[in-house]
């Protein structure tokens, strides 16, 4: 390494637990082993932290207690709640799903999944800035129509959907509605209600919770679907398994420090990213990935044509830069991230992006020391490429 | 997805990066759809590559099999180059994860390639001495 200073800059791929959450969590794994289900005084202690954590949860987005349900991630909320309303509605004729194009692959392999027996799905496009219209949510309503499923805010460019008027629109057709909010609590105010959402899911170790525990709201209303897990009873019979205590316990803490002081987090962290985006800039041939506004406060994304993202990524790890890219070879396929592609990239310049994810633990500091490496980067990578020589010979 | 500190060793430190403004053959091979471009200067010398560089632009595994592949060729006869085999440059490596193995063979289809364009050059058809060089990696790109 050329110097030692660390720039954690991927926090929307995860993020590091933080200290008030640790020690929330280690008396439950420490003498706090009970599980919940036991009758006597040590299961009841951590069916009392339980439920605190689930009220916890539940405030944090302004919904009651009982509509929060533990999961394992993000991704089984999204799986539970796509799957089975999907099945309570099939048996009542109601066949069809609405999603976007550049969706997680939890939702989107999980509608995959419902094509392959029989569900129609709509992939709703978003425009080049990276934001579903509602007006094509709205056009894309049948009456068979059984869900809408269109995520808060997009992971890899960022940005923040309509979501209160969808919500709104669903709520006026009858349809249900549920939004995978992974990357956006804590970066925006949520409020379930006044949103209209039906279903959430959340992920806690992208809010400085541990791996392995999310949750999903399902407003009370939104009829009994069938199970994703069966088994023993916890969760009100709706999700079995041992509850995984302590790291419920860090979720429920993790979710009232992220959901509290939003805005002043969300300024400070912003106006680090324009400042990032503002210099990146000015390299030559970048462009950004999204709409510049709407916009996770600490999200990130450009393309730099003439190079590729995994060599990019290398370059900033040995400079001691932590941060993601949209390139085939990062995505572990052939094509680069559907997300980019969908905002209508073309592969090239797909191949080319870069994601930094800014939480509330980077500072000032940690942008220079980005902007002190990256043009470097840029620069040595380009020297080496073939596609930015073609490239400078066009524009000549 | 874990690269051998040889491989990061070759990303890093690239040997032959450039071009060669006299070459005797060029070969490019890849495409800016499947993110992976590799171009090969030759020079030629009596039979022998007396000089080679190369540029690329994909991920550290096609850095890293550019930068050996030209390693083990420089100097090397013409005869031998064509021998040389992806294999042997992921060998040279210390290995590549496995779905990195694609770019090794695009490394040896740009030797191949740069080779085919100096038989062009003058004027000997390529083809029988080189053989078929495929299209690029089957990378499913419109």
């Amino acid at each position: 390494m050329k110097n030692t200073k660390f720039v954690y800059a991927d926090n929307a791929a995860t993020t590091r637990v933080s200290t008030e959450v640790l020690e929330a969590m280690l008396p439950w794994l420490g003498d706090g082993y009970g599980n919940p289900s036991s009758i006597y005084q040590k299961g009841r202690e951590a069916l009392q932290t339980l439920n605190r954590a689930r009220e916890q949860v539940a405030a944090g987005i302004g919904a009651e207690a009982d509509e929060i349900y533990f999961t394992g991630s993000g991704s089984e909320s999204d799986n539970w709640a796509i799957k089975g309303v999907s099945q309570m509605m099939a048996a009542k004729g109601k066949k069809h799903i609405v999603t976007t194009a550049f969706e997680h692959h939890a939702v989107l392999h999980t509608a995959g999944a419902l094509e392959k027996q029989g569900i129609a799905v709509t992939y709703l496009p978003v425009n080049g800035n990276g934001v579903v219209k509602v007006e094509d949510v709205a056009a894309a309503l049948r009456d068979d129509t059984a869900l809408v499923t269109t995520m808060y805010a997009n992971n890899e460019i960022g940005t923040i959907q309509p979501i209160g008027e969808i919500g709104a629109l669903c709520r006026e057709k009858g349809v249900l509605f549920h939004t995978d909010a992974v990357q956006a609590i804590g970066n925006v105010e949520i409020d379930v209600k006044a949103r209209r959402i039906d279903l959430l899911s959340l992920s806690g170790h992208k809010l400085h919770a541990p791996k392995g525990v999310g949750a999903l709201y399902i407003r009370k209303g939104v009829p009994r679907f069938p199970n994703l897990i069966e088994g023993g009873g916890q969760e009100r019979g709706r999700r079995a398994g041992t509850e995984n205590v302590p790291a419920i316990v860090g979720l429920g803490r993790a979710m009232e420090l992220a959901t509290t002081g939003i805005a002043q987090r969300a300024a400070r962290v912003s106006r680090m990213r324009d400042r990032l985006i503002a210099e990146i800039l000015k390299l030559p041939c970048t462009r950004l990935n999204g709409d510049p506004k709407k916009r996770l406060p600490g999200n990130v994304n450009i393309s730099f044509e003439g190079i590729e993202g995994e060599s990019l990524l290398l370059m900033l790890d040995m400079n001691g830069v932590a941060a993601s890219s949209g390139s085939a070879c990062t995505s572990g396929s052939l094509d680069p991230s559907h997300v980019l592609l969908s905002i209508g990239l073309i592969h090239e310049v797909a191949h080319g992006s870069l994601r930094i994810s800014l939480g509330g633990d980077n500072t000032e500091q940690d942008v220079d020391h980005i902007l002190a490496v990256l043009p470097g980067i840029v620069e040595k990578l380009r020297d080496m490429s073939p596609l930015w020589d073609r490239i400078v010979a066009e524009g000549a | 997805m874990l690269y051998s500190d040889k491989v990061l060793d070759h990303f890093s430190n690239p040997r032959n990066v450039g071009e060669l403004p006299d070459a005797d053959g060029v070969g490019e091979v890849g495409s800016p759809a499947c993110g992976d471009i590799m171009k090969m200067y030759i020079k030629v010398d009596r039979g022998v590559i007396s000089d080679i560089r190369f540029k690329t632009f994909g991920c550290g595994a096609a850095v890293a099999t550019s930068s050996m592949a030209t390693e083990l060729i420089k100097g090397k006869s013409i005869e031998d180059a064509l021998k040389l085999t992806n294999k042997a440059v992921v060998e040279a490596l210390e290995g590549l994860p496995p779905v990195k193995l694609h770019c090794s063979v695009l490394a040896e289809q740009a030797i191949k390639s740069a080779i085919s364009d100096y038989y062009t050059r003058q004027g000997v058809d390529p083809s029988p001495i080189v053989g078929e060089i495929p299209d690029a990696e089957a990378c499913h790109v419109h």
